[in-house]
């Protein structure tokens, strides 16, 4: 560690830039205000000059202080301890409690050797029948939830997080409201999750440069518990404020923008901390769900459009409820059918296309056509799929769903209608409720 | 002896070093980090004593001051037997090797040999003593799974030579002495079965480049009927995300007729190319009895996570890899996936460099970076008078699904088929989703001569097909507004065939094991049919009735495009389409 006293040349934005010698590209530094100290990173040398990016903000800082170098790159802890605790984005503790002392690993380590990756075939259930059935999440997979502000994607991050058979839960929020953070607090520790759930957490008030290290927190501390061989789910809200945070730093740097303000390397950007997701053959695992808040509901704006390339489907919210037609699993081919009830993939379908041509009578009745019978069971049917199961409230096991769609389409239908194959029927059609 | 230089300024994946004496531009230099690692990089700007290397792995921790050793050497693959069934990073550094060295990730600055140095190859020589030899005449052969590899003199071999002495017939290993040569100059050198090419520069060595006139047969039947490929030929496929980009390049990729597939995932998720890696040791090749496709093909792979200035160099390498089999009279196949990630390289790079930059921020030297790419794609007469090529299929993911962006106009203007993939086609679940009333080729009129070879009217039936296309769409297009009502019953039925054309033709179901996969003399035979259905005049009562008599035709071509080639079953509906053809009806 050495200390460099040292007078600070010029302070833009987040950046401050100083004279220093024999520093690291990204390596750590603290500025030292009287009664105060503010972390930051180096982020480009130039000869005798080091530009740092500075986590806290550069508020108040003076020319005259004092910066230290610390002779590491960011780090963050890393060890058992960490269950049930709450950081800032600094990898401070903010729940009151003490500092962890465990040992502290690297963040934003290598990526994964292509080689080494496996075909993921597992399923990891969640007990939201719009997930579980309709979209399955599958272990590895990298999700975002396209949604627009005001819908409940907090709500549903935080019943994943309670219900998903998962052995530890990291939650990164970026940008996050204080209600947010209260609410994701609260519902974890009145569900008892608590004690396997690791947040970190930058608030809205927070300075924006933290809001960059939350991914890569909590991500570098997913890992290492998934090389320790546990099932970890990773659940991050919301990138968009993790994207628009990269833009700022990166106008700020003077980088020339390439699509709305936003720097040429956002798609890279976003992939290396999505690509971080994977299955270790005989080890644990990382499954991630970003909450990507789409601005103006616009899919090819730059932030859900280069995520959309990166990530293995996406799950939209809208008016609260996943919408069956645009989400899409990538990987369900991988588990359906194979790991799940045989029934899954038939059940999946017809419910689907059903509640589809239902959407097309509703379409009849809005136009002010004439309403057929068949139009009437559909319209029927589809009130039902709604309230039953794609209600965000709904918590039932994937075994139970299947179930429960076999009881609602004997309710309104004739096998015959439905289209299921005869097997199927012969098998699950519930005897009962024969028509 | 190498050059050394310092590092005197470093940002991002950008460093900037002073050197003393000369470098070359686009030479590799290695920075020696304080942790001791050694990081490959690659001089890309000059300016007095300073120059711009891109570096090719993680910066984190390089210090000013940090040693710059400059090689001398351009950037280079490494070319011998053993290339097949390789999994190459973008620098062509082995990953299975590296994860036995590195563990589960990658590690900075570990660098492995591209091809094995303890394997030994039956060599056959084919050169003698006494023989005079320059730059790319062969010297003998090893067998390579089905292929004969050919061993070359040197492609950078300067100069003729006499050789003096020659290997006999046996098991050597790549580095093994295979001949000692004496050049003009009197110096002896010692050849073996391992070359060096840079990747940026095309290798040449031809006779002459030919014009791309035979069918590259990807088994897909929008592609090969209505807009083809040629060996030798470039094809780019734009589309938005999810749209079904991936598959459909997995399915080139299994099916295409050729003789060797060069994957270069390029800046694209890892799960994908997992896939590849983990089936395609277990798929048969289907051109050849009790093979795997594993062994016709060579998997670059510098996947999204990994570092962006070796992602840029990944295509290169890979197709350098594509024009040393093509030395061998093989047709070599690049998939390229995607180019719009190898794009985005070059404008980080650029941005760094802070270039003036052009549209979206993408460099100026954009399209000529693209063009010279795609124009290394060629079909060739070599010395031995055998016939090779190389052909690129290359994706390219448009930023909102906007085909009007920088990367792929730039490349729509290069290449030679464009296939644009759009969400209107894959929303509808019309696989694949490639948009016949976009997309084009030019090799159709190209390549008239060898296609109608197989059925003398070929290329005209296609463009009066197209025709059909067209105009059914604008009915369709009419019908949104005037009601079926408003739409004659000749039209109506003009639409109906457009429509039944699309079902039974230009879509295709990937995961039937005989639908997803067309030779190219069934898809004639089939089209044969289908365009009889096109011109014959079909009256219809009323509409109702014409929408089920499309329905039935539909549900049988479906049918009988899922049964087995000339099988029973295949018989038996053909008789059923033959009824309906001679029909009255």
């Amino acid at each position: 560690m050495r200390e460099i006293i040292t007078k600070i040349d010029e302070i833009t934005g987040n950046i401050a830039t100083l004279k220093a010698s024999n520093v690291g590209l990204g390596e750590l530094a603290v500025v030292m205000s009287p009664g105060r100290s503010t972390p930051g990173q180096v982020i480009r040398i130039s000869g005798d000059s080091a530009t740092l990016q500075i986590f806290g903000g550069t508020k108040g800082i003076s020319t005259s202080d004092k910066v230290r170098f610390l002779g590491h790159p960011m780090q963050v802890k890393y060890g058992e301890s960490l269950l049930g605790r709450i950081f800032n984005g600094s990898g401070v503790p903010i729940d009151g409690g003490p500092e962890p002392v465990e040992e502290e690993i690297p963040i934003g380590g290598p990526s994964f050797n292509p080689a080494n990756r496996i075909i993921p075939r597992q399923m990891i259930r969640t007990n939201i029948p719009m997930i579980d059935l309709f979209n399955s999440l599958v272990i590895s997979q990298k999700l975002p939830i396209f949604s627009v502000p005001g819908e409940p994607y907090n709500q549903l991050l935080a019943r994943v997080g309670m219900q998903a058979d998962a052995d530890i839960i990291v939650l990164g929020g970026m940008g996050l409201k204080f209600d947010d953070f209260t609410f994701f607090r609260r519902t974890f520790e009145e569900s008892g999750v608590m004690n396997r759930v690791i947040m970190f957490i930058h608030q809205a008030s927070d300075p924006v440069v933290e809001c960059l290290l939350v991914p890569d927190m909590s991500l570098a501390v997913a890992e290492r518990f998934a090389e320790a061989g546990k099932k970890v789910l990773v659940l991050l809200t919301d990138m968009t404020n993790f994207a628009d945070s990269l833009k700022e730093i990166s106008i700020s740097m003077e980088q020339i923008p390439s699509n709305r303000g936003y720097p040429g390397d956002l798609y890279s950007q976003l992939a290396a901390r999505y690509e971080k997701a994977v299955d270790i053959e005989g080890l644990g695992s990382i499954t991630l769900l970003a909450v990507t808040t789409m601005p103006g509901d616009d899919v090819t704006h730059p932030i859900p459009d280069n995520t959309g390339y990166i990530t293995e489907g996406q799950f939209y919210l809208r008016r609260g409820v996943i919408d069956p037609f645009g989400s899409l699993s990538r990987l369900k081919q991988n588990v359906v059918s194979k790991v799940t009830r045989k029934d899954h993939n038939d059940i999946m379908n017809t419910m689907v296309r059903l509640f589809s041509d239902c959407r097309e009578s509703r379409n009849k009745i809005a136009m002010g056509f004439k309403v057929s019978k068949w139009d009437e069971t559909l319209l029927a049917y589809g009130s039902d799929f709604e309230k039953e199961m794609m209600d965000l409230n709904v918590n039932m096991s994937i075994e139970d769903a299947l179930d429960k769609c076999w009881e609602m389409l004997a309710r309104h239908f004739e096998p015959m209608q439905t289209g299921l194959k005869n097997d199927l029927v012969a098998e699950f059609w519930p005897k009962t409720l024969e028509k | 002896m190498p050059v050394h230089g310092k590092v005197v300024a470093a940002y991002g994946n950008m460093v900037t070093a002073s050197f003393d004496e000369s470098v070359r531009q686009n030479e590799v230099a290695y920075i020696l980090a304080s942790d001791g690692s050694k990081l490959k990089s690659e001089v890309i700007r000059v300016r007095g004593n300073n120059c711009n290397v891109q570096v090719f792995e993680d910066t984190k921790g390089i210090k000013i001051g940090d040693t710059v050793e400059f090689t001398g050497d351009l950037l280079v693959v490494e070319l011998g037997p053993g290339l097949l069934q390789q999994i190459y990073d973008g620098l062509q550094n082995p990953l299975p090797k590296l994860s036995k060295a590195t563990g589960l990730f990658l590690k900075r600055g570990i660098y492995f040999e591209a091809l094995d140095r303890s394997l030994k190859w039956d060599f056959t020589p084919l050169a003698k003593q006494g023989d005079e030899i320059c730059a790319g005449d062969i010297l003998g052969w090893v067998p390579e799974g089905k292929f004969t590899h050919q061993i070359f003199v040197p492609f950078n071999f300067i100069g003729k030579a006499k050789i003096v002495k020659m290997a006999d017939a046996g098991s050597y290993t790549v580095d093994n002495v295979i001949a000692e040569v004496e050049n003009e100059a009197g110096k002896r050198i010692l050849l073996n079965m391992v070359q060096q090419w840079p990747i940026k520069i095309p290798l040449k060595n031809y006779e002459e480049r030919l014009l791309p006139t035979e069918p590259l047969v990807t088994g897909c039947r929008i592609i090969d009927s209505f807009c083809p490929v040629a060996k030798g030929g470039t094809a780019c496929i734009p589309g938005p995300f999810g749209s079904g980009k991936t598959v459909l390049q997995q399915l080139i990729s299994r099916y295409a007729d050729v003789d060797i597939i060069i994957v270069a995932a390029c800046g694209e998720r890892a799960g994908e190319v997992v896939e590849t890696l983990k089936e395609f040791p277990h798929l048969a090749d289907p051109y050849s009895e009790g093979r795997t496709l594993i062994e016709r093909t060579v998997i670059i792979c510098n996947t999204s996570s990994m570092p962006v200035a070796a992602r840029e160099a990944s295509i290169y390498t890979a197709i350098t890899i594509g024009e040393y089999y093509r030395q061998m009279g093989l047709h070599v196949l690049l998939l390229a996936d995607s180019t719009s990630r190898w794009a985005q390289a070059l404008r980080e790079m650029s941005g760094r460099l802070e270039e003036i930059p052009g549209e979206e921020a993408f460099p100026a030297y954009l399209q000529s970076r693209i063009a010279e790419f795609y124009e290394r794609a060629c079909c060739v007469r070599l010395k031995s008078g055998k016939i090779g090529s190389v052909s690129v299929i290359g994706t390219v993911s448009p930023a909102g699904g906007n085909f009007e962006e920088p990367v792929t106009q730039g490349t729509l203007a290069v290449v030679g088929a464009f296939h644009g993939l759009t969400w209107a086609r894959s929303n509808a679940r019309r696989f694949p989703a490639i948009d016949p009333l976009i997309s084009w080729s030019k090799y159709l009129d190209q390549m008239a001569e060898s296609l109608n070879k197989r059925d003398p009217e070929w290329v005209n039936l296609i463009k009066k097909t197209q025709k059909i296309m067209f105009e059914g769409n604008e009915v369709k297009k009419r019908m949104d507004v005037v009601g079926e009502e408003g739409t004659s019953a000749a039209d109506f039925v003009l639409m109906l065939k457009a429509e039944f054309l699309d079902a039974v033709y230009l879509q295709q179901n990937a995961f039937d094991n005989v639908d997803a996969y067309n030779t190219l003399e069934r898809q004639i035979y089939t089209f044969g049919k289908v365009f009889k259905i096109l011109q014959k005049d079909i009256a219809i009562k009323d509409k109702d009735e014409g929408r089920q008599t499309f329905f039935r035709l539909t549900s049988l071509f479906k049918n009988w495009n899922s049964s087995e080639w000339q099988s029973d079953k295949f018989r038996k509906l053909e008789n059923e389409v033959n009824a309906f053809i001679g029909s009255e009806k």
